[in-house]
């Protein structure tokens, strides 16, 4: 059988379709690559709903608050790299500062861009992003979670950070499993050691886990939808329970995913961590399977960061 | 209101913000100053607003991009009732509504937060446009002052406000030639000022910022076709000779000695 693989970008474009379809307040705002953010339907099927900005983020993200500041509800759309990358001040205050209730769905994050380059890799939104008060901050796992993570946001009142991949990927979700944000999901109970994954490194936690198993070691893998806000609760418990935790993310280990685990058990639950991602460098060309393997974001760096924990 | 009561209204609000920044201690003086005019312009005339319920739906909307000459719009607000004029001489201070860049969630009848240069234009445009989405009859008004415009940002705005034809958006340029650091052509040249925004495609309309006749026309004859920028000249720190046209002015505040002095000066004109 083949596998089936979508990416998340594509999540995006089919629940923005959805949700225009629905309310007329929805609009989306497009910085010149309408198409790469798949927001290339609603503009053919909801023009009126279309906002096309030219290349101009930082524009965007302004209008995208002056229009949210007077009731409707807009969904920015860039490469990551450039949409929290360039705008970053517009959103901590004409998004952020002033509540406006601004989604902004950024794709093409991570190294899974691949021969773009790494210009066009950003390893660091989650970082940027989730120290901005006001702002939530969501790395959906796949097609499907992305789909009801942008369906959440839409509903959930105030800014909303998105981050969306380029390259399709297996999934591990269906329409049916459950989605609330800021609520971690176990998707595999053990009691060795805890692995948090977000984003596309939730499939290789679970590739891990499966090998890890193999050899007698029993994993926790836990979906992190959610980096902001983090679920403390179910995070503490996992690390109470197995007393070990790695993280993964495509992403810098700073400042991420695994900066926030860390901060969180260093607080309260002092526990030894091991973080899986890019280690403090830029990326480079290469297809997305090739970087993956070679900044350490897979189920090998996984395996072998359990390995020295244990 | 007649002139003469416009005129008795700008010095009342130009005392205010002389009280206001001594009593700070820290602020923007010549802009502020210097806004004063097309501020009671907007407020006593332009704006369709009503301080007893600062969320009305169908109100106008005015952003002061130029965050940093906020104690102009707060003394303004407060005259026209927004809030009682003691509270002006919290500004800047701890736990007071009055930031020292304005704050949308801190002081009802503030539309945005904005200070940092160049924002509070995007965040006009798209308040315009979604009157223009609506069909509403509202216009948005945007203060920005003139060296503002050395941020790109500001030119992506205008841009797309000409693309979209927003004709409900009028940006009122404070021309007073200064900026932190020196004066505009000597940081970063603007001229041909108008030239550029007309390059742009917008209507243009160029008025002494200091005489009511002359703004309140502009005011009223914006265009129906493309989006308005009113040109004000303006001169930095106007009322008080001490401070006019000092580009030094533009981020300090007067001693309380020196207020002392500027209010008799006002008092005098």
């Amino acid at each position: 059988m083949t596998e089936i693989k979508k990416a998340t970008r594509d999540g995006f474009g089919d629940a923005i379709l959805e949700l225009a379809q629905n309310n007329k307040n929805i609009v989306a705002l497009s910085a010149n690559l309408g198409e790469s953010t798949k927001l290339d339907k609603l503009k053919k099927n909801f023009p009126d709903q279309y906002i096309e900005c030219g290349v101009a983020e930082q524009n965007m993200a302004g209008i995208a608050a002056g229009l949210a500041l007077s009731g409707k509800i807009p969904f920015i759309t860039s490469f990551a790299a450039f949409s929290p990358g360039r705008n970053w001040e517009q959103i901590r205050v004409s998004i952020c500062y002033n509540r406006a209730n601004v989604k902004i769905a950024s794709t093409h994050a991570g190294l899974s861009v691949g021969p773009d380059g790494a210009t066009h890799q950003s390893l660091e939104d989650l970082a940027i992003t989730r120290v901005i008060p006001n702002l939530t901050v969501i790395c959906p796992a796949d097609y499907h979670e992305a789909k009801k993570a942008v369906i959440a946001a839409a509903n959930h009142n105030g800014p909303v950070y998105i981050r969306l991949g380029r390259e399709p990927m297996p999934m591990i979700t269906d329409e049916n499993s459950s989605f609330e944000i800021g609520k971690c999901d176990i998707l595999k109970e053990g009691s060795d050691v805890t692995i948090i994954a977000t984003g596309i490194m939730v499939n290789e936690a679970l590739k891990a886990s499966e090998k890890l198993a193999e050899q007698g070691i029993h994993s926790e893998v836990i979906n992190c939808h959610t980096i902001k806000p983090l679920d403390e609760e179910t995070i503490i418990s996992s690390a109470k329970k197995t007393g070990k935790v790695i993280t993964a993310e495509e992403h810098q280990i700073i400042g991420g995913l695994g900066g926030a685990v860390a901060e969180l058990l260093s607080q309260k639950l002092p526990t030894p961590i091991k973080r899986v991602g890019v280690h403090d460098t830029f990326g480079e060309s290469g297809t997305a399977k090739e970087l993956l393997e070679k900044y350490s974001c897979d189920s090998t760096a996984i395996i072998k960061s359990v390995k020295e924990i244990i | 209101m007649n002139t003469e009561e416009l005129q008795d209204l700008a010095r009342n609000i130009r005392k205010s913000i002389i009280n206001m920044l001594a009593e700070a201690g820290t602020g923007h003086t010549a802009g502020s100053l210097d806004i004063v005019e097309i501020m009671v312009s907007l407020y006593f005339h332009a704006l369709k607003h009503d301080p007893e319920n600062p969320d009305w739906p169908d109100r106008d909307r005015l952003v002061l991009s130029a965050g940093h000459i906020n104690p102009a719009l707060y003394a303004t607000m407060s005259e026209a009732g927004y809030f009682p004029k003691e509270e002006l001489l919290t500004l800047r201070k701890i736990n007071s509504r009055l930031q020292g860049h304005p704050h949308n969630h801190s002081l009802p009848g503030i539309e945005a937060s904005s200070g940092p240069l160049g924002q509070g234009s995007s965040v006009a445009v798209g308040m315009a446009l979604a009157d223009k989405m609506d069909n509403k009859p509202n216009h948005t008004y945007c203060i920005v002052s003139d060296g503002e415009h050395d941020e790109g940002q500001i030119w992506e705005a205008i841009m797309f406000a000409a693309k979209n034809k927003l004709n409900n958006l009028t940006f009122i340029v404070d021309r007073n030639h200064i900026q932190i650091d020196g004066t505009t052509e000597e940081i970063m040249p603007l001229e041909p000022f108008a030239k550029k925004y007309e390059a742009f495609n917008w209507h243009i309309i160029e008025v002494d910022g200091h005489n009511f006749t002359e703004i309140i026309s502009a005011l009223d004859k914006k265009s129906t076709e493309k989006p308005t920028v009113i040109l004000a000249k303006t001169i930095a720190g106007k009322g008080i000779p001490a401070i006019e046209n000092n580009w030094q002015w533009h981020g300090k505040t007067p001693t309380k000695d020196e207020a002392i002095e500027a209010i008799k000066q006002l008092e005098a004109r």
